[in-house]
């Protein structure tokens, strides 16, 4: 019996000819992550190991993303105590403020995450990067600590879901909605404690940015990670965006899977999770789905910050004008992405339409500041989750989608598919 | 060792939003993330738990976010264990690492209602529900995680490596 993508990743960060799933491995690290507000957690812990530095400087990215700008005071301390870790360690991979982006739009355009790598992240939406043919997975501060400070970290193997994609999207069809209709065909626990290999001759109609929001969501059906074959846009990426040595896994022929699913990518449908939680999808054809009325409009995030999505987001916008009854906020995942959008025109667009163009953050999308939602209001929104509370007030409701079902509500004031618009 | 307490009881997908919601994320004081512990699903939860009270829900326990405040919260609020029918895998290893006992176990979860005197023994993994006089046998943890939790968590045993 062979091994998947991530078992072969994994047996070769552990000095393994093989593993099988279930089976207990140490695993060198070739990143270790931490935002703003998982890193001061992780930093405590490290202090108690007692070691003086961490194992290596180039090996450890630090992103304050989630309550900044900082948003409070308490937000500020936190910050001030990653930015002093930081400086005192001399990491090389802390973005302040001004470098910085929403953290998994940050690490593939930096470079920092490339084919083979393993990764982890204390962050849950560190699985983002097995869009790049690597295997990431989000952990504990206790575990980045660890991995800080040894450069390892211990993994059960993990067996796998296979899910063969064929065909090609139709015109508003992206990442998103396929990854939503996935979640909502296996549920918020459907691949838990597994693996979620994407394979077929489908994945060559998906955009990077497409498969980056694909694989981000894996968490959301428990996943430990998402991954993808490493094809020619892949490695056109890579080329773009790094210079880090990097090493390609293929599945075996004989590699065993708990499941097959093949999805016709051409029959997938503009789809929308519903409150509360992200298994809760309807088709925008789905009775019922057009006539929530929404009050706000989300676009950005680590799932859909990326160009594709900004662009997606300016065609169906521009020319038009978010309803009166809507706020429409725009997210760009970073400084680099923001620029673009500047240069593309995207940024006049959208605020000429009504829209409101924020710095990257991640802001709303957990309930941190920058759109948060009072008792009752809806938001439309193209970010990960939709539990109780998310956005903010435990009454209000979040509706999770594309940028184009976004971008359209936004102009309606209704959930809305783009193709009536 | 032993735990001992009255039951809370929860459904599927307790995720760590509601266990502790992020606008308390400006800190990670224990005692500060504890007051706020299930708020959003259950705002009596703080008011009347109890040193040694017991967590039991269905599946999916901790789904979401890898926020280590989630078990910390439930820690400290005097959380003794949290039993699951399964649980979200950032949230089992974080509760690991951190020194929450958790179990995984159907027939717990089937049997356990809410307010019940329930006793737990980690050596045997034998449930003992004290309210309706039945036992329910949880699985025990992988060897290597035994030495986690003996050492007192991750960062102990790492400590003694290096």
């Amino acid at each position: 019996m062979g091994m998947t993508m991530t078992q072969k990743i994994l047996a070769a960060h552990a000095g393994l000819e093989k593993v099988v799933a279930g089976q207990l491995i140490e695993a060198n690290l070739d990143l270790v992550l931490g935002n703003d507000i998982t890193s001061p957690v992780a930093i405590k812990e490290f202090n108690k190991i007692g070691c003086d530095c961490v194992f290596n400087k180039s090996k450890i990215a630090l992103v304050p993303d989630h309550f900044t700008p900082n948003k409070d005071i308490k937000a500020a301390e936190q910050c001030k105590f990653l930015r002093e870790f930081a400086n005192s360690q001399e990491i090389e991979n802390y973005f302040e403020v001004g470098q910085m982006g929403i953290e998994h739009a940050l690490i593939p355009e930096k470079g920092l995450a490339v084919p083979g790598d393993v990764i982890i992240g204390a962050d849950s939406h560190t699985c983002t990067y097995g869009a790049l043919g690597a295997f990431s997975t989000g952990i504990g501060s206790t575990d980045m600590a660890a991995g800080m400070a040894t450069g390892k970290a211990w993994f059960k193997v993990p067996s796998a879901l296979k899910f063969v994609l064929t065909g090609a999207p139709t015109k508003y069809v992206t990442g998103k909605d396929i990854i939503l209709h996935i979640i909502g065909m296996i549920g918020v626990d459907g691949a838990l404690y597994k693996s979620m290999e994407f394979v077929g001759d489908g994945i060559a109609n998906l955009s990077m940015d497409s498969r980056l929001a694909m694989a981000n969501m894996a968490i959301e059906a428990g996943a430990k990670n998402g991954i993808f074959p490493v094809d020619e846009k892949t490695l056109e990426f890579v080329k773009e965006h790094s210079t880090k040595p990097y090493t390609v896994y293929e599945a075996d022929e004989d590699a065993e899977y708990d499941a097959v699913y093949e999805i016709d990518l051409s029959k997938i449908r503009p789809t929308v999770a519903f409150p509360h939680l992200p298994e809760n999808t309807k088709t925008v054809d789905e009775e019922g789905v057009t006539e929530v009325k929404i009050d706000q409009v989300v676009i950005g995030s680590c799932t859909n910050g990326r160009m594709e999505d900004l662009r997606m987001a300016r065609d169906i916008l521009k020319g038009k004008k978010v309803h009166s009854t809507v706020r429409c906020i725009v997210f760009p995942g970073t400084q680099k992405i923001y620029l673009q959008a500047l240069e593309e025109g995207i940024v006049k667009d959208l605020i000429e339409a009504g829209a409101v163009f924020s710095t990257s953050t991640c802001g709303p999308c957990l309930g941190g500041h920058m759109g948060i939602l009072a008792a009752g209001e809806r938001a439309v929104s193209t970010t990960n989750r939709n539990f109780v509370g998310r956005m903010g007030h435990v009454e209000s409701e979040v509706y999770l989608a594309s940028p184009a079902v976004a971008a359209a509500s936004a102009v309606t004031g209704y959930i809305t598919n783009p193709e009536t618009l | 060792m032993n735990a001992k307490g009255t039951v809370f009881r929860y459904g599927d997908n307790v995720d760590t939003d509601v266990i502790i919601p992020a606008r308390y994320l400006n800190t990670s004081n224990g005692k500060e993330l504890a007051a706020h512990c299930m708020e959003d699903i259950d705002a009596n939860f703080v008011k009347e738990v109890k040193k040694g009270d017991i967590i039991v829900a269905d599946k999916n326990f901790g789904c979401g976010s890898s926020r280590e405040h989630a078990p910390l919260a439930i820690k400290e609020a005097g959380v003794s264990c949290v039993i699951a029918r399964t649980f979200a895998r950032i949230f089992y290893r974080n509760a690991i690492n951190i020194g929450l006992p958790i179990l995984e176990c159907e027939a717990a979860a089937d049997g356990i209602k809410k307010g019940d005197e329930v006793e737990i023994n980690f050596d045997t993994g034998v449930i003992t529900n004290i309210t309706k006089g039945e036992t329910y046998k949880a699985q025990p943890f992988p060897t290597f995680m035994q030495d986690i939790i003996k050492q007192g968590g991750l960062v102990s045993k790492i400590k003694a490596q290096v």
